[in-house]
């Protein structure tokens, strides 16, 4: 057993033992679990793969005379401002007006990492403290005040294996997805994916200090969609898409290396986001869960052709066979592909371990646990009985 | 043997000629479609001919005299490596291989195996993937 306190005093000291996901598997089954959980203190994870609900605040300060401003646009991708005079938000879906799928939210909020000047031009109706109509000028991540991710849903706990059981090809947001079957994708980094290292979310909760973007961030709060009740193996995993986070982190800090504008052909505008997570080996337990490689954990495989909302499924697969690159569905041996970049959530881990061994990242015990008892509800279609609000 | 990569395009009222078949019977050539599309405007063709040099140079010589548009066709892709980030999206619809992820998950792209069929230049999500001549 070890505390918080005990991982960050060695951290400190420079004597803590630090592994990736990935490394701690391969401990784990040449010396066990037991000897895992005596020796290793922090155990890094990472992902890198396109996140939608992805998003960051801006604030620009007060041009004069001042402007509230009601209707913004950066780079001709509108922004949401309904919020108070300056401030923005960037979603990473939204499409430009001018240039629609060739340029959208997440390519701005990387153009802004980038260091890119962007023009910014809005629109308002005038108050008597905010006189100014109309503002076009250009601005940049260092000439603006607060610019943070806030990211709604990141770091899928677990996703579905896509596949196309239909005759024409799909454009989807898990890629083309050939006829017949003619391909497979996933979108997991499997054992090194942050969630799946703390299935049950004993160590990951609201304020846990993470590595996002290339720069320190924090579990702002559970993320859109968390389904914690997800079915799960007897090793705690979840068998199907489950729990999500709310992530935030300073745009300012952050790198292009680890946050990528992405557009998936047909469907729309994306965001590569980079996290990783280190999981804290308090006990047996977690040195267990750190532990379970990529031939334990299972992904269900799912019909894209069908278009509602219960699609069928087809068997699961673990992460092992689907890296080995075939899985065989419906009687046919089938090619499989990630959608996330394997390569760099490894480095994202390798950075994180880097960070924790130069005593330069402590670990946060989580200032609430995400909650645990929340299932994901259905939009069921109700005709409303009353008229909006109207004048 | 010779070999050349080629992009044929018809007009409409070319598009009932059997050109390959020519180019097989009177020429001697080996001809392998790598890709073909007809429109209502035109017809578009990747091919690849194979046999004596001299008969490859006769055989497009006979497509410019049917005022057939010949023009060489793309030697590879190029796959921008700043820009990849090694994701494996385009490796999900590539039907010959020539674009795998290796042991490190490192993209790889071999030209060899590449017919050139561009299913990956709308694949990438970050527009690394292009022709290249």
């Amino acid at each position: 057993m070890k505390t918080y306190e005990e991982i960050n005093e060695k951290i400190r000291k420079g004597r803590a033992v630090v592994l990736t996901a990935e490394e701690v598997v391969a401990l784990g089954r040449e010396k066990g679990v037991g000897h895992v959980a005596e020796t290793v203190d922090v155990v890094t994870t990472g992902t890198f793969g396109p996140m939608c609900s992805s998003g960051a605040f801006l604030n620009f300060g007060h041009s004069d005379p001042p402007i509230k401003m009601q209707k913004v646009w950066i780079n001709d991708v509108p922004v949401f401002a309904g919020l108070a005079a300056v401030d923005a938000y960037i979603g990473a879906t939204e499409l430009s007006e001018k240039v629609g799928f060739d340029y959208g939210g997440g390519h701005l909020i990387e153009d802004l990492i980038a260091g890119k000047t962007v023009t910014l031009r809005a629109v308002s109706y005038g108050t008597d403290c905010y006189p100014r109509r109309e503002i076009e000028t250009e601005i940049s991540l260092e000439s603006i005040n607060q610019a943070f991710l806030f990211n709604p849903r990141n770091a899928y706990q677990n996703y579905n294996i896509a596949v196309n059981s239909s005759d024409r090809a799909l454009n989807t947001y898990m890629g083309i997805l050939l006829p017949n079957f003619g391909n497979a994708t996933y979108s997991t980094s499997g054992e090194l994916s942050p969630l799946l290292n703390d299935p049950l979310y004993r160590t990951t909760g609201i304020g846990t200090k993470i590595f996002l973007g290339g720069a320190q961030g924090f579990v702002a709060w559970e993320g859109t969609q968390h389904n914690p009740k997800q079915a799960r193996g007897d090793n705690g995993e979840p068998l199907a898409p489950a729990g999500t986070l709310s992530l935030i982190g300073d745009m300012k800090s952050m790198s292009t290396r680890y946050i990528r504008g992405a557009y998936y052909y047909k469907y729309g505008i994306s965001l590569f986001v980079g996290v990783g997570i280190p999981i804290p080996i308090l006990d047996e337990e977690m040195a267990r869960f750190v532990c379970t490689g990529n031939d334990e954990i299972f992904a269900t495989a799912v019909d894209y052709s069908v278009e509602s909302r219960a699609k069928p499924s087809f068997g699961r697969f673990s992460y092992a066979e689907l890296r080995r690159g075939k899985i065989t569905v419906n009687g046919k041996e089938i090619q499989t592909a990630p959608l996330s970049s394997l390569k760099r959530a490894r480095e994202i881990a390798g950075v994180l371990k880097g960070w924790i061994e130069d005593g330069q990242f402590t670990l946060t015990a989580p200032v609430r646990p995400l909650a645990g008892d929340w299932s994901f509800k259905p939009l069921n279609i109700v005709p409303p009985k009353t008229e909006a609000v109207s004048s | 043997m010779a070999q050349q990569r080629v992009v044929l395009t018809f007009q409409r009222w070319q598009l009932d000629q059997p050109i390959t078949y020519r180019l097989v019977k009177d020429f001697d050539l080996v001809t392998n479609i790598l890709q073909a599309k007809v429109t209502p405007d035109e017809g578009r063709m990747s091919l690849e001919l194979s046999g004596l040099e001299q008969n490859i140079e006769q055989g497009i010589k006979w497509l410019k005299d049917q005022q057939v548009i010949v023009y060489p066709l793309a030697t590879g892709l190029s796959v921008e490596k700043d820009s990849c980030v090694d994701c494996g999206a385009c490796t999900a619809v590539c039907p010959t291989g020539a674009l795998e992820l290796d042991k490190d998950w490192t993209l790889n792209y071999e030209e060899d195996r590449c017919i050139l069929c561009l299913a990956c230049v709308p694949a990438c999500p970050v527009r690394a993937i292009q022709e290249r001549e």
